[in-house]
């Protein structure tokens, strides 16, 4: 062995002594949603370093995205295009809006903030122990000092969050959790030192601290539970902005769409989807509109027709006159109803904010009401400030702090595993409000793929799908995608030529065959998605085709009925078309050829609340208006980006599942409420009459936050 | 009881080089990748330290 082994054990090296040195000036990011074990992170990793020009790749397993070093020539599409190659899901993610978050600097914040705290409290809790179990007179007091130094600049670091959230709605004039939770901390200090200048028997340092690091640990697992679904947010945003091919003098060059200016002439390939709107100046395409308008069969389009923002070319190169400022297209005009319908939105109030709302003034009134009664009986001023305090340190609501983030973290975390993100954090409990269910028609109901309906002879079959290889059009691939199923091989067709917004055409034993719609055939159009093909004795054939329906359809509507749910279907698409579908999936109320404005209304007046589940992005401002809002992983990112829950696998029977893991969260926040309110109702008596000591303060704080906890763990094991 | 002048200050810097370690850990960027640090103890390749 000549080589410098690194590791004598397993004879790894390290890779780049293999490589010559590349110098990396830049970094890109991609996104891995499938990554989930070693061999893929290996797999990751050597597939993009074998790149020429990438420096560096490093997998993040926890984030599910890779950072990759690499020469300035390198683009993200070449390495997206390495991982699909390879088998990999990758999308590309925009490197300065990730930025940000990358380093996730929050969380390090608030885990610095817990070690600082729970370090603090140990050691401040061993010194207590000593004072409980006897230590008096010069020994107490050297703990107590000792405890002191300790304690305040440990409670001045790690409680600020509590300190900087009171501060801020007391600014507001509202009352949050945190204002009697940073009032506790901030008295008991103050009492601590004041008790210890004088000399006195108690100090509650340790309770102080000790609330501070349980609540910290609540924070702490609300952020984590959902930084997955946040960094998946982000990676919404993230995703690289749109990008137009111009039309120049000097040929072809590849803008950012907000470079664009109205009259510019921009160049469309097939597969491209639109960035801005325009007016066809040459070519003839079918457009798939069905992000914009739901409808699932494509139009065909020419010289003169108007195009979208958001509409996908399928056929044909067209050349597009810019119409409209990027700002100004149809895709930022749904942006800005969405805004409204977003603001339209009533501010929801939490669980956590009502019990707050209701718990805060009763416990201040108590303390009052504890420090006069006292000084009237006592006349003692120092006796009636000690048991005011005491009664507001011991019904802190640490135990409350910790039953609505603890539940939704278990909640959350195990949505998250049956791959349903929940983005909001309030989104659980308002999933339990709703008794409306509104589900779109075309991506979220259905695949948005045609299949074939009606019954076709093998071998007509097989020549359409021979045909049918020559095109991208939807129609056509289902026709493929049939002879597949059936396993027909394909006539073989020569010649074939595509003509965009009308159909295809080839040679077939000599004769011209032809595929495509009914005015381009001379034959009589019949009702829904249909085409035609011409074979080789020039006899016409029909396919008529409908859009399959998404995995668990039917079966989620039917649960969700049981449930004593309404079920409405709003849709962009035809009457005809929609009506179908409902009927086939057992929807009772059908609304259909709405805009999308229309749809943000018919949510916004309907009474009660409701759930809207869409995935287009005519669906963006009612997904905004909705009370609760899902959108399909396969959604568009607008979509995604309103929604509050975004279901990352196929079937739709998590809709069901997810509101009943929602159900049994809401019920645990109440158990969790009532159990931290019983607690207070045997202590405050306690507090009132005199009888606490920190020992009991330590005890009643540690019992009841452990109740809580484990209480919200229940829902891991029930199914 | 003298000898509480020596065992406090010790447990208490023993705990301090506990808090530092963690800190340490944290800047580090130990706490980036926990699913990845755990999947990629069972690879065969070499892999440095995490890059910041």
């Amino acid at each position: 062995m000549t080589d410098t082994a690194a590791c004598p054990g397993c004879l790894a090296r390290p890779a780049d002594l293999a490589q010559p040195a590349v110098t990396p000036s830049q970094t890109l990011y991609v996104s891995l949603p499938q990554i989930h074990c070693a061999g893929c992170i290996a797999g990751v990793e050597n597939t993009l370093t074998a790149i020429p020009g990438v420096a560096s790749a490093r997998v993040n397993l926890t984030q599910r995205r890779a950072r990759i070093e690499a020469q300035g020539h390198i683009v993200t599409a070449t390495l997206i295009a390495a991982l699909t190659a390879k088998g990999y899901d990758a999308r590309a993610l925009n490197p300065e809006a990730l930025a940000a978050t990358q380093n996730d600097a929050a969380g390090r914040d608030l885990l610095l903030r817990l070690a600082i705290a729970g370090f603090a409290t140990m050691n401040v809790m061993l010194l207590s122990v000593a004072v409980w179990s006897g230590a008096t007179d010069a020994t107490r007091q050297m703990f107590h000092w000792i405890s002191a130094a300790i304690a305040v600049p440990a409670v001045a670091y790690a409680a600020r969050p509590f300190f900087a959230s009171a501060a801020a709605a007391l600014m507001a004039r509202r009352g949050n959790m945190d204002v009697p939770i940073a009032m506790a901390i901030l008295l008991a200090m103050g009492h601590s030192i004041y008790e210890v200048l004088l000399g006195g028997h108690h100090a509650y340092f340790d309770a102080a601290l000790s609330l501070t690091f349980f609540l910290l640990i609540g924070r702490y697992l609300d952020h984590c539970s959902r930084r997955a679904a946040r960094s998946a947010a982000d990676e919404l945003a993230a995703l690289e902005p749109p990008r137009a091919t111009r039309i120049t003098p000097k040929g072809d060059q590849q803008v950012a769409v907000d470079a664009l200016a109205i009259g510019d002439m921009i160049r469309a390939t097939p597969g491209t989807r639109l960035a801005i709107d325009g007016i066809i100046r040459r070519g003839r395409t079918d457009l798939d509109r069905a992000l914009l308008t739901g409808e699932a069969m494509p139009a065909p389009a020419t010289t003169g027709d108007a195009v979208h923002a958001g509409e996908i070319v399928l056929t044909g190169t067209l050349e597009v006159e810019v119409t409209q400022p990027a700002k100004h297209s149809t895709l930022n005009q749904l942006k800005s109803l969405v805004e409204v319908a977003e603001r339209a939105r009533s501010r929801y109030t939490s669980l956590a904010d009502k019990a707050a709302t209701a718990y805060v003034p009763l416990v201040h009134a108590l303390a009052v009401l504890a420090f006069i009664g006292w000084y009237a009986a006592t006349g003692d001023l120092r006796v009636a400030l000690n048991i005011a305090v005491t009664v507001l340190i011991i019904t802190c609501p640490c135990a409350m702090g910790l039953a609505i983030p603890a539940v939704s973290t278990v909640a959350t975390s195990k949505l998250f595993r049956a791959g349903v993100l929940v983005k909001s954090a309030t989104a659980l409990e308002r999933l339990c409000d709703i008794d409306t269910v509104i589900f779109d028609k075309t991506g979220t109901l259905t695949e948005g793929q045609p299949k074939l309906v009606n019954t076709v002879a093998d071998a007509v079959l097989a020549l359409a799908a021979g045909l049918g290889q020559g095109s991208a059009h939807p129609l056509s691939q289902a026709l493929v995608a049939e002879a597949k199923t059936r396993d027909l091989t394909p006539t073989t067709v020569d010649n074939l030529q595509e003509h965009p917004g009308q159909g295809v055409s080839g040679t077939s034993q000599g004769r011209t065959v032809k595929l495509g719609n009914a005015a381009w055939l001379n034959t009589p159009e019949a009702d829904g998605m249909a085409t035609y093909l011409s074979d080789t004795r020039g006899q016409i054939h029909h396919f008529a085709f409908t859009d399959s329906l998404r995995d668990g359809a039917a079966k989620a509507v039917a649960a969700l009925q049981t449930d004593g749910l309404k079920t409405v279907l709003l849709s962009g698409d035809r009457h005809a078309n929609a009506a179908r579908i409902a009927a086939e999936v057992g929807i009772p109320e059908t609304l259909a050829e709405v805009t999308p404005a229309q749809k943000s209304t018919t949510i916004a007046d309907r009474a009660g609340h409701t759930l809207m589940i869409g995935d287009g992005l005519n669906d963006t401002a009612a997904l905004g208006a909705a009370h609760v809002s899902m959108s399909p992983a396969a959604a568009v990112d607008a979509s995604r980006a309103v929604s509050d829950v975004v279901l990352m696998h196929g079937s739709l029977t998590r809709i069901p599942d997810t509101l009943s893991i929602a159900r049994q969260a809401r019920k645990r926040m109440q158990e969790n409420l009532w159990l931290a309110t019983a607690y207070n109702a045997i202590a405050i008596p306690i507090a009132l009459a005199g009888f606490v000591t920190p020992l009991i303060a330590a005890l009643a704080m540690s019992g009841s936050s452990i109740v809580v906890s484990l209480n919200a763990l229940r829902i891991r094991s029930t199914p | 009881m003298n000898i509480l002048v020596i065992l406090i200050p010790a447990s208490l810097i023993l705990g301090a080089l506990g808090l530092i370690a963690f800190c340490w850990a944290l800047r580090k960027g130990q706490f980036q990748d926990p699913d990845g640090n755990a999947a990629r103890i069972l690879t065969k390749d070499h892999d440095d330290a995490p890059p910041l």
